[in-house]
């Protein structure tokens, strides 16, 4: 039998258990995600307006980044409440991973707009409010999609990472392959994470086209 | 088609010994010893080089920048005792390249200030298509298109129509025809000194091109170095004996009849 024989018979015999353990992973991105976009971009509309808090929160945001995640899972096993074992710990490592890109792309967005558009709008009378939510927001969200994007991206691939503290998902299968020295477990993990990546950058850079103002 | 009365026995805005300047170290003096009176329906033109201090006057009046020394009273109270969004609906204002919000059609861009203001649906369409008419624009053709789909004038023609939307008392001008060509510029200053006669409000235009301040102005304030040196009536202007007046006077000359 060749191995994509084997590869193909294993996916056919497995497919329910695929398939949970891809609703899983998504289940840990869209919770993941949720929660550092409603982090993510309150902060970066707060800190266009503090500019004394910028770069402590890039900084901060820019620390998490760089940790290796495998790491990163593993300081944060030990901490209480957030930390343990398991998809608490996980989507907390998965939302720091997440943040930079939000929380920048949140900034640049809002701070990257046409200072002509700006000035008008100031000397026309509008609230900072009104600036902030009627002109800023809308043109940065396009900006800020593609933060939201790229975090997305990230954070599907680390989220296969996850199962090495027990959160489940995809990597359960990579992390088992592993092992036991199973292409065929190893794609069954893979592929589908491959594909939600894909499919997660195709329908959000259809929404980032639609919401760009040239 | 306004006929309002002055909303101030006569000074619409006035300048009281205002100095500006930036508190860095040494501080930087922006403008200094500005004392101007604007009467109601005046058209009062701020002409200087570039960082002689013409815009921030403009900003002073419409309390984007506050005096480091004096005051500046508009219809007869300190800009510093004034709402900052009060005193600017109370101000249309036009700027350079427009500013319009890309992410808006032209008519919201137009009604912008009538919706912060809550008008009714009904009161706002009409007045997008008076403004549009009344900067020579046809509603039906451009009202639901956007910033990037008009040519520089015609982005500039809605600038002017969003600014006059809410008619206010004042309207601010800073450099409103600047970016754009020499044709189209000639044009729409002459079309804006015919519409500024039928308006009726006050205004303040911020310029460099002595031509357009001498089309417009019912009065000119020359500006240097961030001080007043001249202010005369367009027919005054050109017999000043100053050499700031005689070297505008000769960028006119070695020109004939450019804009530029």
């Amino acid at each position: 039998m060749t191995p994509q024989m084997t590869t193909w018979s294993f996916f056919a015999d497995h497919r329910a258990e695929i398939l949970g353990a891809t609703l899983d992973h998504l289940a840990l991105v869209v919770i993941a995600m949720t929660i550092a976009i409603l982090i993510g971009v309150p902060l970066g509309m707060f800190i266009v307006q503090r500019p004394a808090l910028r770069a402590i929160a890039l900084g901060i945001a820019s620390v998490f980044q760089t940790i290796p995640s495998l790491a990163l899972f593993g300081f944060l096993i030990p901490i209480p409440f957030i930390g343990g074992i398991g998809k608490r710990t996980a989507i907390v490592a998965l939302v720091l991973y997440a943040l930079l890109p939000i929380l920048r792309n949140t900034y640049v967005g809002l701070t990257g707009i046409d200072p002509a558009v700006l000035e008008a709008a100031e000397a026309m009378g509008m609230t900072r409010a009104q600036i902030l939510f009627r002109v800023r927001f809308p043109l940065a969200l396009a900006v800020i999609l593609a933060g939201i994007r790229t975090a997305t991206i990230i954070t599907i691939g680390v989220a296969t990472i996850a199962a090495a503290i027990g959160a489940g998902g995809l990597g359960t299968f990579i992390f088992r392959g592993v092992a036991l020295v199973s292409d065929a477990l190893i794609l069954a993990g893979a592929i589908p994470a491959a594909l939600l990546a894909l499919l997660a950058d195709f329908l959000l850079g259809l929404l980032e086209r639609r919401l760009k103002v040239s | 088609m306004n006929t309002k009365p002055p909303l101030s026995p006569i000074k619409t805005i006035e300048f009281r010994d205002v100095s500006f300047h930036i508190n860095v170290i040494p501080s930087r003096v922006i403008v200094s010893g500005i004392s101007l009176e604007i009467l109601h329906g005046e058209t009062i033109v701020l002409l200087g080089r570039s960082g002689s201090g013409k815009t921030t006057l403009l900003r002073l009046m419409n309390g984007m920048l506050f005096p480091s020394e004096g005051k500046v009273l508009v219809q007869g109270r300190s800009t510093a005792a004034w709402d900052p969004i009060g005193l600017r609906r109370g101000m249309g204002y036009v700027i350079q390249d427009a500013g319009l919000f890309p992410h808006f059609t032209v008519a919201e861009n137009v009604a912008l200030i009538p919706t912060l203001e809550n008008w009714d649906a009904s009161r706002t369409a009409a007045r997008i298509q008076e403004m549009l008419q009344l900067v020579g624009l046809d509603p039906r053709e451009f009202a639901h298109r956007h910033p990037r789909e008009l040519s520089g004038g015609q982005r500039q023609r809605v600038g002017v129509a969003r600014a006059l939307a809410a008619d206010p008392p004042i309207l601010l001008m800073d450099e409103p025809f600047g970016a754009l060509d020499p044709v189209t510029r000639a044009e729409l200053q002459r079309e804006f000194s015919t519409l500024a006669h039928r308006l009726g409000k006050t205004i303040v235009l911020v310029t460099h091109d002595l031509r357009e301040a001498l089309l417009l102005a019912s009065r000119i304030v020359l500006l240097e170095a961030g001080r007043i040196i001249a202010s005369a009536t367009p027919q005054e202007f050109l017999r000043l004996d100053h050499p700031e007046v005689r070297a505008f006077a000769s960028s006119l000359a070695i020109t004939p009849g450019a804009p530029a």
